[in-house]
């Protein structure tokens, strides 16, 4: 029978669920035989496509396209232009601002203008760069400074607000006032964008695209071919990376795919070069937060008022959810009395930002923590100290948006043992010490929370459908609309599924997802990937057990209680039949083994025009302490020690858990620290290859990484074996290095608050290490 | 004259006619043999993605290098055995190093994955390196992984890699070597007519005869910025000509009075050579890209392709190494400094190629130091990088030799600083005043994607007050942050 989530004897009874096993494709990763899309047998005469655009225009009106001597370079087939489009030129999720190809207007640099579609790769990338392309240039906007001055916004403002934030203002023993500038983050999945489009009859098209939403691939190439949804299918087996860079961003190079397919008649694939995939596609907001804040004199908030101005980019794409999201997360794991937090979406002529993992999320809590490090800076107390007498509890667990935060124990109960095991107290001495005796290395430490809301904030995007077949041999064929990009969920998927049907792991055949199966997906985004599918899957697992449940109770004249699955078997009081036997006779029998599950998260209510409701089903929760090295001489950093306990709920595969947990703080460690991103004067984008934009790389990462799973009772929420999700969350941990950097040079000088800019890299560093310097000498 | 490549690959020797003067090894691999476990992450090696492994006798002794095939080009491979992640795992049996990154959720996407198999592959077969996490990370710095946070892969490596040696290519060693001694030969190879061709001359009057008469022709070491002109710059290059196959030119040979490195040794093969003249080389040298790329990079490429913000020529300068040059017309040296004309102009004429380099090993009374400065410390180009030597005579600094990279259009000497500080003296600090503010007149830096010109110019003068505090003896703690790999700091005593 199926297991209930709540036994005591959980772990010990389930066969599959809970355990700590390989990710599905690990041997195939490791062969070298894991197939991605590039790796696909091509089909005779298949063509390549490569982008082109205008190398030296940033924001102007396109006065001519001169493609002469594009068509004339050799091996070129054909060239893409907003011409060749039958159907609508927009590769939007939503908005309809996302041209496939610009037709008047370059909006930003990199922007897309034609196709070149030519016998070899190599040809068509030596061709696109032949075009002349001639662009009025006008001036462009692109800091957040200069989208305020013009006023340019992709969409309007928004806020929360609760109670009177003047009123708490005033009545603050203390007030503090700041500002910071949080950068962007190139996704930098190692397999780039591509796509691989073959031509069906009737005008259909298969399109195997990288992405995070195949449903969206299936409506945008739809969309822009000019046919219906039901003439295209799209399909992915897996992702070599994904990070959100694959939710929205893979639409246009699989439309461009399409099209060219559609007007040649033969299969067309596209792969972006690293640079052109950096310089077109879209990245983490960055941000400039302007807060104030007034507590009671003892470090405790009355008041917040909060700033996010984000820079979205040339198009909307998915800035509503992403800044949003910063506001959701704005509070961290603090009790905000009176809040004022607003959000600022400006328009700038770049390339448009989009989710990547977290989703605007850790901007708004990186914030908090700069308020937080603030008070305890001003007031000469330690930090953590001044987050501990913040944190939600008992009596005040709202957050600004209405939300309670229900487990707020478990966020004590965590915080507190890592504050134990993590010896944060002890080594607080030793960092003094270390500071007291060296005038040129400073150390800092820092232990952060955090609190994550999951669930989409787009409420129709919590629903999600599998396909299952169980076949006459006792095998299971295992299809859901969450799509794999690493994160393990198609092997928790069917860790789930054999659970349920009593087999082994072998048995379940796990497929791409493909829109053709299970149609109308959201995206595998929001760390809701398990939640959803597995839940669906289940579902449809569950119905078809119980339709053989009920066949064999007529069979055996027995009650369901006597029938048990599992070891690839059925047993029948004291019978024992091979699953492979009863599926025959069910099959005899005329019993459909064939479902679609769906499953819709409960529970959610939020109403975002109104601002009132539940947006989340639940929080993850965890905890970081980092320590860090700096020198004041040369700004270089070393991260010298990372302790975290995370929150997973009862963990589905603490293996798969833990990978997430430790590559997730190691990309939001990326990102607050060797990952910059830089734009020149005018707007090109100037760290658009591995070369200059630098993400960790093994020596980065200190010796001392414990990373622990919190024991808990599970997830309150009847979520899939009561877990949690854990995709997005463990980003946020890194914001502990942030603030240790920042400890470090706040020992500088008692009681100044560093002035310290993301990334912190060894420049951001240096200044704010200089600015304390001159505040010092100042005094 | 051959006019073939031949290589081994999986037990086989290839032998192949044709072969473009810019095809890459990945595109050899993915594109004719249509294996495509090899994956192209950056196209710039950068990435790691597509490491494959390069056997090749050394001193007699079967070595395995992790090479990044989409900047290798496919002639370069001559007489070598090429490995690929598809050489690994036969017959359904993995390899210990890919059972590890099984066993211990090595891999999460799978992208990067067999590039780290591979790199994996050639720490599983070094000789000589001891089981920690320092020498797996210098070995995988290279490889870039989005999703793991690399624990998984390091612990992985220090559970498959340092114990016996025991898998195929193990057991067929000695087949393998005769295989590679039987492609061994002494022939120019050329590719192609006089009008597009890849060639690999054996001798150095070979070389000389064919760049005169080729003199547009381009010169390849170690691909590793050729490479680039290829996959990014998208340039034609008709004609290649590749300096690998001539012996004279890989000399690294130690002497007292210093060391003579032929234009085409590679970093690696110099590594152990600049750690004994100096500790501060040897860290400099491990920072310089990676496993990879100086597994492929020659010291003769980064200092003849004049790049201001090269590695390798500050710190030579600082320590009075000098350029060898030859053409038919003959040989000539002079000071490395004076090669680098202006950004992107060498003192090179036409048809005249960079021999080799010799670098004074520096006498007792004098210290060296240099620093690099970047925004991650491996596989990283430098934001500013400072070398010193200083001569120094009862506490007296009697001459100062100083070069920076990143400060300019070249790498050049701090010449008014040098002067300045001439006569400073190291127990008191007023007298390095002079020096500091000279700096400000040496150079005058760029803003560009890596810093700005304020903290160029300030992280100069910091990175000379680190040298004069470390070797004067007058910091009381260490004072760096990244200690250095090799033990042992030298005090100006």
């Amino acid at each position: 029978m199926t297991m209930q989530p709540d036994q005591a004897d959980r772990a010990s009874a389930l066969k599959h669920v809970s355990k700590a096993l390989s990710h599905d494709s690990a041997e195939k990763h490791v062969s070298g035989t894991a197939t991605y899309i590039d790796d696909m047998v091509e089909p005779v005469g298949t063509l390549h496509v490569v982008p082109g655009w205008a190398r030296q225009a940033v924001r102007g009106r396109i006065q001519s396209i001169d493609l002469n001597e594009v068509r004339a370079a050799p091996g070129v087939v054909a060239v893409l232009t907003a011409t060749d489009i039958k159907g609508t030129n927009d590769c939007s999720s939503a908005f309809g601002d996302d041209p496939v190809l610009a037709k008047d207007e370059i909006l930003f640099h990199g922007q897309v203008v034609f196709a070149v579609v030519a016998e070899t790769r190599e040809a068509a990338r030596k061709a696109a760069r032949k075009a002349n392309i001639d662009v009025a240039e006008i001036t462009a906007i692109l800091t957040v400074e200069d989208a305020v001055d013009a006023d340019t916004t992709v969409l309007p403002d928004y806020h929360f607000r609760r109670g009177s934030p003047e009123t708490g203002m005033s009545a603050s023993e203390q007030i503090l006032t700041g500002s910071m500038r949080i950068g962007g983050q190139e996704h930098f999945y190692l397999e780039g964008q591509v796509a691989m489009a073959l031509p069906q009859e009737d005008g259909g098209m298969l399109v195997h695209s990288s992405t995070q939403h195949p449903t969206e691939i299936q409506h945008t190439v739809a969309k822009v071919l000019g046919v219906p949804d039901a003439a295209v299918t799209a399909e992915v087996r897996r992702m070599g990376g994904g990070f959100g860079g694959k939710e929205s961003q893979a639409n246009q190079w699989a439309a461009l795919a399409s099209l060219a397919a559609q007007k040649t008649g033969r299969a067309c694939k596209i792969r972006l070069d690293r640079d052109d995939d950096m310089i077109m596609t879209g990245k983490r907001h960055d941000f400039r937060v302007d807060w104030k804040v007034g507590h009671d004199g003892s470090g405790k908030l009355r008041a917040v008022d909060m700033e996010f101005l984000s820079r979205c980019g040339y198009s909307v794409d998915l800035s509503l959810g992403v800044n949003d999201r910063t506001l959701f997360h704005a509070d961290s794991s603090y009790f905000y009395p009176d809040a004022l937090i607003r959000s600022r979406r400006l328009r700038t002529d770049t390339c448009s930002n989009t989710a990547f993992r977290g989703f605007g999320g850790p901007q708004g809590m990186l914030a908090a923590e700069r308020i937080i490090d603030a008070i305890a800076i001003t007031l000469g107390r330690d930090p953590l100290e001044i987050r501990k007498l913040n944190f939600y509890d008992g009596d005040r667990n709202h957050t600004p948006f209405g939300m309670p935060v229900e487990e707020y124990e478990v966020m004590h109960d965590l915080i507190a043992q890592l504050e134990d095991s993590s010896q944060y107290w002890a080594r607080r001495e030793e960092v003094r010490e270390f500071n007291a005796t060296n005038a040129v290395l400073k150390k800092g430490l820092a232990l952060t929370p955090v609190k994550f809301g999951i669930s989409f904030t787009l409420k129709h995007l919590n629903q999600a459908g599998a396909l299952v077949h169980l076949y006459t041999d006792g095998s299971v064929h295992l299809n859901h609309g969450g799509t794999e990009m690493g994160q393990g969920l198609y092997q928790k998927v069917a860790q789930v599924v054999a659970e349920e049907f009593g087999v082994s792991l072998d048995k379940v055949r796990i497929t791409a997802t493909n829109t053709s199966k299970v149609p109308n997906t959201g995206p595998t985004a929001a760390s809701s990937g398990t939640d959803l599918n597995a839940m669906a899957a289940k579902i449809a697992a569950q119905e078809i057990k119980g339709r053989l449940i009920s066949f064999l109770c007529e069979q055996h004249q027995c009650g369901p209680e006597a029938i048990f699955f599992g070891d690839n078997k059925v047993l029948i009081g004291d019978q024992s039949f091979a699953l492979a036997e009863i599926a025959k006779q069910a099959h005899m029998a005329r019993i459909q083994m064939s479902n679609a599950g769906f499953y819709a998260t409960p529970g959610i209510t939020w109403d975002r025009d109104t601002a009132t409701g539940r947006p989340f089903y639940y929080f993850a929760f965890g905890g970081a302490c980092a320590e860090v090295t700096i020198d004041t001489m040369t700004g270089e950093m070393t991260v010298d020690k990372v302790d975290i306990l995370h929150d997973v709920g009862h963990s589905l595969n603490p293996a798969i858990d833990i990978g997430q947990i430790e590559g997730g703080f190691v990309q939001g460690m990326g990102w607050l620290t060797t990952e910059e991103l830089v734009w020149d004067e005018k707007g090109r984008l100037r760290t658009h290859a591995p070369s200059t934009y630098k993400i960790p790389t093994a020596s980065d990462i200190p010796e001392h990484f414990k990373v622990e799973l919190y024991e808990g009772t599970g997830n309150p929420q009847a979520t899939v074996y009561r877990s949690k999700a854990v995709g997005e969350p463990p980003v946020m941990l890194a914001n502990s290095v942030f603030c240790a950097v920042n400890d470090a040079i706040a020992s500088l000088v008692p009681g100044q608050v560093p002035q310290l800019d993301a990334p912190a890299t060894p420049e951001n560093i240096m200044r704010a290490v200089q600015d304390m310097r001159r505040r010092k000498l100042a005094t | 004259m051959r006019d073939t490549i031949r290589f081994l690959k999986g037990g086989e020797i290839i032998e192949l006619e044709n072969v473009g003067p810019t095809e890459t090894v990945l595109d050899y691999l993915r594109l004719r043999r249509l294996e495509t476990g090899t994956k192209e992450g950056c196209g710039e090696g950068d990435c790691g993605a597509c490491t494959v492994a390069l056997g090749r006798l050394i001193h007699g002794k079967l070595v395995y290098q992790p090479i990044n095939s989409c900047i290798q080009l496919l002639g370069m491979i001559d007489g070598a055995e090429l490995v690929t992640v598809e050489d690994l795992s036969q017959d359904m049996r993995l390899h210990p190093v890919q059972s590890a990154m099984v066993d211990l959720h090595g891999s999460q996407c799978g992208f990067c994955t067999p590039g780290f198999i591979m790199t994996l592959f050639t720490l599983y077969h070094a000789e000589g390196q001891s089981r920690s996490r320092k020498v797996v990370t210098e070995w995988i710095a290279g490889n870039l992984c989005r999703c793991t946070g690399y624990r998984p892969i390091v612990d992985a490596a220090m559970n498959s890699c340092f114990d016996v040696t025991d898998d195929a290519f193990s057991w067929r060693a000695n087949e393998t070597r005769e295989q590679l001694q039987s492609l061994a030969d002494s022939r120019d190879i050329f590719i192609g007519d006089s009008e597009s061709f890849f060639s690999a001359p054996a001798t150095l009057d070979g070389l000389a005869a064919l760049y005169t008469q080729h003199p547009e022709a381009t010169l390849v070491a170690g691909a590793t910025d050729v490479g680039l002109w290829i996959t990014k710059h998208l340039m034609e290059l008709p004609k290649m000509i590749h300096l690998g196959r001539i012996e004279e030119l890989r000399r690294v040979e130690n002497s007292p009075s210093g060391l003579l490195i032929g234009a085409t040794a590679t970093y690696e093969e110099t590594e152990a050579a600049m750690t004994e003249i100096s500790a501060d080389l040897g860290e400099l040298w491990k920072r310089i890209g990676s496993k990879q790329v100086r597994a492929s990079g020659t010291v003769g490429g980064n200092v003849a392709n004049g790049s201001p913000i090269g590695d390798s020529p500050p710190a030579l300068i600082a320590l009075g190494a000098t350029l060898e040059l030859q053409s038919v017309e003959g040989s000539r040296a002079l000071p490395l400094e004076d090669f680098f004309l202006e950004y992107g102009k060498q003192d090179r004429g036409q048809g005249e190629f960079v021999t080799g380099l010799f670098v004074p090993r520096p006498s007792p009374n004098q210290v060296f130091r240099c620093y690099k400065i970047s925004k991650r410390f491996d596989q990283d180009i430098s934001s500013v990088l400072g070398a010193f030597r200083f001569t120094v005579d009862n506490g007296t600094i009697t001459e100062a030799r100083i070069a920076y990279g990143g400060m300019a259009g070249t790498p050049q000497r701090a010449e008014a600083t040098e002067a300045a500080l001439a006569g400073a003296l190291l127990d008191d600090p007023s007298t390095w005043g002079a020096g500091m503010q000279a700096l400000l007149s040496d150079y005058t830096p760029l803003t560009d994607m890596r810093a700005s010109a304020e903290y160029r110019m300030e992280t100069a003068r910091a990175l000379l007050a680190k040298a004069l505090m470390e070797i004067s003896g007058t910091a009381a703690a260490d004072i760096r942050v990244l200690a250095r790999r090799e033990a042992g700091h030298d005090h100006a005593a």
